[in-house]
């Protein structure tokens, strides 16, 4: 199920402005990759570009590459929305649909798309869903209350299990626990290692103690200054990044320097 | 990726149409505005170019008949926000800064169960109610104030004037204007508002140094709308008002100039002919001068683009 | 005026300090005492009250004038308010109080109209508030009697007609608006949208019938679904700012999350946004409803006036609630004019009731069903 991907000379205009300047990464399959850096560096418009959910702000546009086992993400008759159904998307804050039920969030997915689906068929998903982001045993006996009802670390875990309810190959995570707290971002964290069994997942993150913890390959980025491009500065296994990285920024960086 | 073409087709097909909907539904109205202008346009032609005789009255061309009640309508209109302006600025500044929070949305509920109140109800409020109440007040202004020319006499005896007309109007357009207000002054922000206090200002101080200077444009514009309605306000005024084909500055008196609205709903019904297209051309009248009055005001609102994200 | 917000105000505002300092502690100011403000309000309206008495009692005015008494009362409270500040306060204070004051009774002022409208209209509204008025139409009915059943039928159909027009059109508007637009056609509408709100409603029956007029080729035109047109002119707009503002409240992120998981953009409006928002925009057109129910200009010349029960949009004159107000209060004549003024009270009542009850109900299910973000 989990696929390889591969960056190739991106560039991310947003209209004129040049906000991603010439990145290029090979993501494996089945592994967890976390893009740290200071804010404003385009670590979270290059992981949109991914799927191509950076198209959302009006004006966005990419030059360069982006395969998917071997697929250009931006070959003229690709559907963004096809490609949206294979990379899997969590965001910042939870964000539970607030009109549906726990069950209903996690078939949305499928349900939003008209496909119908037998009874059966949607409670063994419903399950599976939940149970791959370790909610099913805290939510099996309310699966019909809103999804709003649930404390925060909970929502996000019903989103995570809403986005693998559509059976993505790669997850992209935009710092998931950052509106979460300590025991809540313990559970995700947890989750991010059963889930890379599975898929390859690709997470934004301004912690870096949360990088080194779940990561197998960091990519650091940087910006030289206000309203230039971010650029990659290094790629390596997190190990390496974190413990004797080449560019000097990258040590300032991680052992706190600035950022 | 590419292996459910069909779907992607169904998929593409819907966002079309119903892009295409939403942007043909948007389009049209536009196309409702340029489209009462056209046809207001088309039926006014033949009075525009009608001669002595075939206008209702004695008027010699369309200009001389639309003349006083084009004076009429301004006069009332300015009349009643003489009375609303400093009346909606209150009741706005009540709202926003003086009620306590609590009570302060239900007052603003009071305030918008004004406007729902049908202007046929106002009509028959202003003649019953409000016509009898102010008379003995015109009584005596035109027997102890008669000297001065806005009050002079005879008076009316029913208390159906201008001026009541006007209050009428007032009364009609303080909800929209006080809801402007009170808008632009919860904006002000509060940051110079603290700061003015912490100088030790009082709360009226505070609002003269913090909060009106913000809030002019919002103010101006509060009363071009006002404006906007009272000039297109009909049936309050043809109910209130004993009309005439005049022009005068009298308050008080029962020979009063008609307003261009009041004059259409009281002759239409029984009009043939010209006079249909006389009453249509001074309708487009009111048209223009509601159109351009309604563009100054929110040309100085600007719309604040609301930062609410829905950028997809 | 222009400069206030940059003057530094500590070195003119000695006031509070220079009456300190004659009471000894140093921060202590002459103050009124605590309840003066309505102590002084009460004594102004004893005052005069005690004034329009006196003029009732001498038989000057028919009746004690309680909306007199509250009115110039509350005026003299204003200037009574401000001297006694002034004395005891100082100038800073007793403009600060005036302030208050005026700002209060401007309040007040606006709040009179309002009750008294609806004191009038369930006074006299209630006399002919019974069974015959709402089973009953005009036909035949000379006098006394008759009811209002054929205004309150056409008033149902044609608001319900220019409902089915503008809702569509307003809410794709509005969806357009927020979802898709930019560019010259969205700024375009949105501000003529704004524009469209300040036509008068008269100029909208002007139009509706010119259309028809055109149409059909008959220079007489009168129907129900002329009126309908109309009012849809005028509805459309409230429609689309409404349904625009409740829109743009629905978060960002959930539309990210629905476009995030491969649903295509129109089925996420659809499914999510208007789900999401659905309380919000039925508030809004009942508040729309609520809004052109009442309107009587155009009505009164496009659908016209009839004494009969017209069931059909499409031919024929219409008679319509608040037509139906007016032309009974207008042509009350004659031995029967109280019957005549009576029925057009009764159908200020209905009307006030219907447009009172749309507001309510349009807030109520806005609080009620407004969702919860999860926040």
């Amino acid at each position: 199920m989990s696929k390889r991907i591969e960056v190739t000379d991106l560039d991310v205009y947003y209209s004129r402005f040049l906000a991603v300047q010439n990145v290029s990464l090979t993501i494996e399959p089945r592994t967890v990759t976390a893009f740290i850096g200071p804010s404003g560096c385009g670590k979270s418009t290059l992981l949109r570009t991914l799927n191509r959910m950076h198209e959302v702000v009006p004006g966005a546009r990419v030059e360069g590459r982006v395969l998917i086992d071997g697929d250009d993400l931006y070959a003229p008759d690709v559907d963004p929305v096809l490609v949206r159904r294979q990379v899997g998307m969590v965001f910042q804050r939870p964000n539970p649909f607030p009109t549906m039920s726990i069950r209903e969030n996690v078939l949305a997915g499928v349900r939003l798309n008209n496909r119908r689906m037998p009874r059966a068929d949607a409670d063994d998903l419903v399950e599976r869903s939940l149970a791959s982001a370790n909610l099913w045993n805290e939510v099996k006996d309310r699966l019909n209350l809103p999804g709003s009802s649930l404390s925060g670390g909970q929502q996000q875990r019903l989103c995570i299990a809403r986005a693998v309810a559509v059976a993505p190959d790669v997850l992209l995570m935009d710092e998931p626990c950052s509106a979460l707290d300590p025991i809540s971002t313990l559970a995700i964290e947890d989750l991010i290692e059963e889930l890379k069994q599975q898929y390859t997942i690709v997470i934004v993150t301004h912690n870096m103690q949360q990088a080194s913890r779940v990561s197998d390959r960091t990519a650091f980025f940087n910006i030289s200054g206000a309203g230039t491009p971010g650029t990659l500065i290094e790629y390596d296994d997190t190990a390496t990044i974190f413990s004797r990285p080449s560019v000097q920024a990258t040590e300032d960086y991680v052992s706190g320097k600035f950022g | 990726m590419t292996t459910d073409t069909a779907r992607r087709g169904g998929i593409r097909l819907g966002d079309r149409v119903f892009a295409g909907s939403a942007a043909t539904a948007g389009a049209l109205i536009l196309i409702v505005l340029a489209a009462v202008a056209v046809f207001l346009i088309a039926q006014s032609l033949p009075a525009l170019g009608a001669g002595p005789g075939e206008l209702p009255g004695t008027a010699q061309n369309f200009w001389v008949y639309v003349w006083p009640l084009v004076f009429g309508t301004i006069w009332s209109a300015f009349l009643a926000l003489l009375v609303a302006t400093p009346l909606s600025i209150g009741i706005a500044l009540f709202i926003s800064h003086y009620a306590p929070r609590r009570l302060a949305q239900a007052l603003g509920y009071v305030i918008d169960l004004l406007a729902a109140v049908p202007s046929v109800v106002f009509g028959l409020w202003g003649i019953v109610v409000l016509a009898p109440f102010v008379q003995p007040m015109y009584s005596w202004l035109v027997a102890n104030l008669g000297w001065i020319p806005l009050f002079a006499g005879p008076v009316s005896g029913t208390g159906r004037t201008v001026l009541t007309a006007s209050v009428v109007l007032a009364v009609m357009v303080l909800p929209i204007m006080t809801a402007i207000c009170r808008e632009v002054f919860l904006q002000a922000p509060r940051l110079h508002e603290e700061a003015a206090l912490a100088l030790g200002a009082t709360r009226w101080e505070m609002i003269r140094m913090a909060v009106l200077p913000f809030a002019r444009a919002g103010i101006v514009s509060a009363i071009m709308l006002g404006l906007g309605r009272a000039l297109g306000e009909t049936m309050a005024v043809a109910m209130v008002l004993s009309p005439a084909l005049v022009v005068n500055m009298f308050l008080l008196t029962s020979i009063n100039p008609n307003t261009i609205a009041a004059n259409i709903a009281l002759q239409f019904p029984e009009a043939t002919g010209v006079s249909v297209n006389a009453l249509i051309a001074s309708g487009l009248v009111l048209f223009l001068v509601t159109l351009g009055i309604n563009m100054i005001a929110r040309y100085i609102v600007g719309r604040r683009r609301a930062f609410s994200g829905a950028n997809a | 005026m222009t400069t206030t917000t940059s003057t530094p105000s500590a070195t003119t505002m000695p006031g509070a300090g220079a009456v300190a300092a004659r009471r000894g502690g140093l921060y202590a100011a002459a103050r009124l005492p605590r309840g003066t403000a309505w102590a002084t309000l009460a004594a102004s309206w004893l005052v005069t009250g005690g004034l329009f008495g006196i003029l009732d009692a001498a038989g000057a005015s028919d009746g004690f004038n309680l909306v007199g008494t509250i009115f110039f009362g509350t005026v003299l409270f204003d200037v009574a308010i401000w001297s006694l500040a002034l004395l005891v306060e100082g100038r800073r204070r007793a403009l600060d109080r005036l302030v208050t004051s005026l700002v209060s009774t401007a309040f007040v002022i606006a709040l009179l109209p309002l009750v008294s409208l609806v004191a009038t209209v369930l006074q006299n509204g209630l006399a002919r508030f019974d069974t015959a008025y709402f089973t009953e139409s005009m036909r035949n009915v000379i006098g006394a009697g008759g009811g209002g059943l054929h205004a309150i039928v056409g008033t149902l159909e044609i608001t319900g007609m220019a409902t089915l027009i503008s809702v569509p059109v307003g809410l794709l508007a509005s969806i357009y608006l927020v979802e898709y637009g930019r560019g010259a056609l969205a700024r375009g509408i949105t501000f003529f949208v704004d524009v469209m709100m300040g036509i008068p409603s008269i100029v909208a029956g002007l139009f509706a019938f010119a259309l028809f007029a055109l149409a059909t080729g008959n220079p007489g035109i009168r129907s129900g679904f002329v009126g309908a047109v109309s009012l849809s002119v005028l509805m459309i707009p409230v429609v689309v700012r409404s349904s625009e503002e409740i829109l743009r409240l629905v978060p960002n992120e959930l539309r990210e999350a629905s476009l995030a998981l491969g649903v295509p953009k129109w089925l996420t409006v659809l499914k999510i946004v208007l789900p999401t928002s659905i309380a919000g925009l039925v508030t809004g057109v009942m508040l729309a409803i609520a809004r052109v129910i009442g309107e009587t200009a155009p009505l009164l010349i496009v659908a016209g006036f009839t004494a009969s029960m017209n069931y059909d949009l499409f031919s024929d004159r219409m008679m319509t609630l608040p037509v139906f107000v007016y032309t009974q209060y207008t042509q009350a004549a004659g031995l029967h004019a109280q019957a005549a003024v009576d029925r057009a009270w009764a159908g200020a009542l209905t009307l006030i009731i219907i447009v009172m009850v749309l507001n309510l109900a349009g807030r109520v299910i806005a609080r009620i069903f407004a969702p919860r973000y999860g926040r």
